[in-house]
C-alpha cells in the first residue's frame, strides 16, 4: 500500500513538471506577452518593466528560475495584481473547492441512487424513467439550466439566493447544476454494472442463504457494483474545473474560475502557469484517493497489490 | 442470409424495433433538415438572420417571429436554424477529427501490443485525469486564433482519448482472431492487416461512440463561445446564442428558450440514438 502510494506520489510530482515545462514553453512560443499594450510606451520604462520581471533574461534561465520556485512551493507573483499566485488561490479556492466538492457529492448519490433504483427493477417503468431523467440530465447544458434556475428557484419562488453564495444553501443551486451532467453518467455507469453485478454467482449464494432482497442489492451487489462509478470520480473532478468557470460565473460564486479565464485574456502567465500546476496536483491527489478508495471497497485489488 | 452485409442488417432491424431510439434518429434528422433548408424557406416568408425588426426589440414569441426577437430585433428562429447548422458541423467535423486520432491511436496501441501499447495507454492515463479543455482554452487564447478550422482540430484533438480506449480494446480480442491470423499467415504488412482487417471490424463500436462524440463537441463549442473564445460574429452557432440568452433570463427568458431548447433536443436525440445504436450492434450489454 505504501509503495502505491509513493510511486503514484512520484508519477504526479513527473506530470506537474511535465505541465509546468508544457505551459511555460507554450505561452512563452506564443506571440505578445503581458506588458504589450495598445498605447506604446517609452521603450525604456518598457524595457524596464520587462526586466523586472527577467523576461529578457535567455529562456532556459527563466526556465531554471520558475522550476526552482516550484520546487519550493512558490508559484510566483503576479504580473497584473499586486498579489502572488499563492494568495490567489488561499483566498478563492475554498468557494471552488465546496462547489465542486458538493457538486460531486450531489452526482454520485443521486447517480447512484437512479442507476441502482434502475437496475433492481430492470426494464420496468422505474428503469426507463430512471434513465430518461439521467439521459435528460446529460443532455441540458449547464448554461441553460443555471440561468433557468435562477429564474424559476431564485427569483420567483425566492427558495434559494440568485448569487453570491453564503453558506449550504447558497450553494445547493449551483452544486445541482454543475452536478447534475456527470449524476446523468454516474446513473448509467451504476446501471450497467449493477446489472451485471447482480448477476454474480455470490449474489445467487446471497439469496440462496435467505438475505433480503433490500440486502442483496444495497449491501451486497452495492459494494461491488459502486467500482466504475468510483473510478469515473477522476475524470469526473477534471471535467468538473471547466464546468465551474461557467457555474461560477452565472451563479457569481468568487471562486478561481475568474482568475483563470481573467489570466488568459490579460495574459498573466505566472497566474495561469500557476492555477494549472494547482490544478493538475490537486487533480493527480484526488485520483490517487480514488485509487486508494478502489483497493478498499475491493478486496480482491487489495490482495493482488499486496501479493505483487 | 448473405454474409458480408447481415451483422449490419440484422443491427439495423433491431434499431427499427426500438421505437425510442428510431424516433429520435428520425428528430435529429428531422432538426438536421431544419437548419439547413429551414432558413431558405423562412426567407420566402420575409425572415432572415440579420434584418434588425427595430419594431419589436427583445419582443416574446408571436405570429411575426414565432421564437421572438432578440434584443436587436433579429428573429430568434432563423438564427436558431443558422445557429443549428454552425453546430451541427462543428459537432461532426470535431467528431471526425478525434475518430481518427482515436481509432489509429487505439489500433496501432492495440495490434502491437507489449511496450508500445504500455507507452501509448499510459499517455492517455495520464491526459485522462487532466483538464484538457483547459489546453483548448490557453491554446485559442494565447495564439489568438479564432478560425473555425482550428477550433474543430482543438476540440477533437482533445476528445480521442475515450475512443482510443474502446477501440484498443477491441483490437486485443480481435488479434487473436483466426482472421488475423491467416491474414499474418498469408504475409501481410501490419499496416494492412490494421488498416483492412482490424479496424473495419471495430466500426460498429466506433459508431456508437461517435454518436455520444458529437453532443460532446457541441458542449465544447458552447463552453469557448461563454468565456468568449468561440467562434466569432457573424457567425453565431448554439453556444453563441445560448450565452447571448443566459444573460437575459431574467428580462426575456425566450431568448434562451429557442436555442436552449433545440440545442438540448439535439444532445437528448443523439444520445439516446448512441444507446440505441448500442443495443442493437451489441445485443448483450442490454
Amino acid at each position: 500500500m505504501l509503495r502505491l502510494i509513493v510511486s503514484r506520489l512520484a508519477g504526479g510530482v513527473a506530470v506537474l513538471a511535465a505541465v509546468a515545462t508544457i505551459t511555460f514553453l507554450l505561452l512563452h512560443a506564443a506571440p505578445g506577452g503581458p506588458f504589450s499594450r495598445e498605447r506604446r510606451l517609452q521603450p525604456a520604462v518598457q524595457r524596464n518593466i520587462e526586466d523586472r520581471y527577467h523576461l529578457h533574461d535567455p529562456l532556459w534561465q527563466q526556465y531554471g528560475r520558475y522550476m526552482s520556485g516550484l520546487a519550493k512551493g512558490d508559484l510566483g507573483h503576479s504580473m497584473k495584481r499586486p498579489e502572488t499566485v499563492g494568495a490567489i488561490i488561499k483566498r478563492h479556492f475554498p468557494y471552488s473547492l465546496t462547489l465542486g466538492l458538493m457538486a460531486i457529492g450531489f452526482a454520485a448519490v443521486f447517480g447512484t441512487l437512479l442507476g441502482v433504483l434502475a437496475a433492481a427493477r430492470k426494464n420496468t417503468w422505474v428503469d426507463y424513467t430512471a434513465m430518461s431523467v439521467a439521459l435528460i440530465g446529460i443532455s441540458i447544458p449547464s448554461l441553460v439550466l443555471g440561468p433557468i434556475a435562477i429564474r424559476y428557484l431564485a427569483l420567483e419562488l425566492g427558495w434559494v439566493p440568485a448569487a453570491r453564495a453564503d453558506g449550504v444553501v447558497g450553494y445547493l443551486a449551483p452544486a445541482a447544476v454543475l452536478g447534475l451532467i456527470y449524476a446523468g453518467t454516474i446513473a448509467r455507469l451504476a446501471r450497467a454494472s449493477m446489472i451485471e453485478t447482480l448477476g454474480a454467482d455470490y449474489i445467487r449464494t446471497a439469496r440462496a442463504k435467505g438475505v433480503s432482497e433490500r440486502g442483496v442489492v444495497w449491501r451486497h451487489g452495492l459494494r461491488l457494483g459502486l467500482l466504475p462509478v468510483v473510478s469515473y470520480l477522476g475524470p469526473a473532478t477534471a471535467g468538473l474545473i471547466s464546468g465551474s468557470f461557467v457555474v461560477e460565473k452565472i451563479f457569481q460564486i468568487p471562486g478561481l474560475g475568474f482568475y483563470f479565464v481573467d489570466s488568459v485574456t490579460s495574459r498573466d502567465y505566472p497566474v495561469l502557469t500557476g492555477l494549472l500546476v494547482f490544478y493538475v496536483g490537486f487533480l493527480v491527489l484526488f485520483n490517487l484517493l480514488v485509487d486508494l478508495a478502489y483497493g478498499w471497497i475491493d478486496p480482491r485489488i487489495r490482495h493482488s497489490e499486496r501479493a505483487a | 442470409m448473405s454474409a458480408p452485409r447481415s451483422l449490419g442488417r440484422e443491427a439495423w432491424r433491431r434499431l427499427r424495433k426500438n421505437r425510442m431510439a428510431f424516433a429520435c434518429l428520425i428528430g435529429f434528422a428531422v432538426i438536421a433538415l431544419a437548419c439547413f433548408v429551414g432558413p431558405v424557406v423562412c426567407g420566402w416568408f420575409g425572415l432572415d438572420a440579420t434584418t434588425l425588426d427595430l419594431e419589436l426589440l427583445a419582443a416574446p414569441p408571436s405570429t411575426a417571429h414565432p421564437l421572438g426577437t432578440d434584443n436587436l430585433g433579429r428573429d430568434l428562429l432563423v438564427r436558431v436554424l443558422v445557429g443549428g447548422r454552425i453546430a451541427i458541423v462543428v459537432g461532426l467535423t470535431a467528431t471526425a477529427v478525434a475518430l481518427v486520432i482515436g481509432v489509429a491511436w487505439g489500433a496501432i496501441a492495440g495490434y502491437a501490443g507489449g511496450r508500445v501499447d504500455a507507452v501509448m495507454m499510459r499517455v492517455v492515463d495520464v491526459m485522462y485525469g487532466f483538464p484538457t479543455i483547459v489546453f483548448v482554452v490557453v491554446i485559442r487564447a494565447v495564439f489568438d486564433t479564432h478560425s473555425l478550422v482550428s477550433l474543430f482540430a482543438l476540440i477533437g484533438a482533445v476528445s480521442w482519448l475515450t475512443m482510443a480506449r474502446i477501440v484498443r480494446g477491441q483490437v486485443l480480442s480481435l488479434r487473436q482472431r483466426e482472421f488475423i491470423e491467416a491474414a499474418r499467415a498469408i504475409g501481410a504488412s501490419p499496416a494492412r492487416i490494421v488498416l483492412y482487417h482490424v479496424i473495419p471490424n471495430t466500426l460498429g463500436t466506433v459508431v456508437v461512440y461517435a454518436t455520444v462524440l458529437i453532443p460532446q463537441a457541441m458542449l465544447t463549442e458552447t463552453f469557448l463561445s461563454f468565456i468568449g473564445l468561440g467562434v466569432q460574429a457573424p457567425l453565431a452557432p448554439w453556444g453563441t446564442l445560448v450565452t447571448e440568452g443566459s444573460t437575459q433570463v431574467a428580462v426575456s427568458p425566450w431568448v434562451l428558450a429557442g436555442p436552449g431548447l433545440a440545442m438540448g433536443l439535439t444532445i437528448f436525440a443523439l444520445n439516446f440514438l448512441g444507446d440505441g445504436l448500442r443495443d442493437a450492434i451489441d445485443p448483450q450489454t442490454r
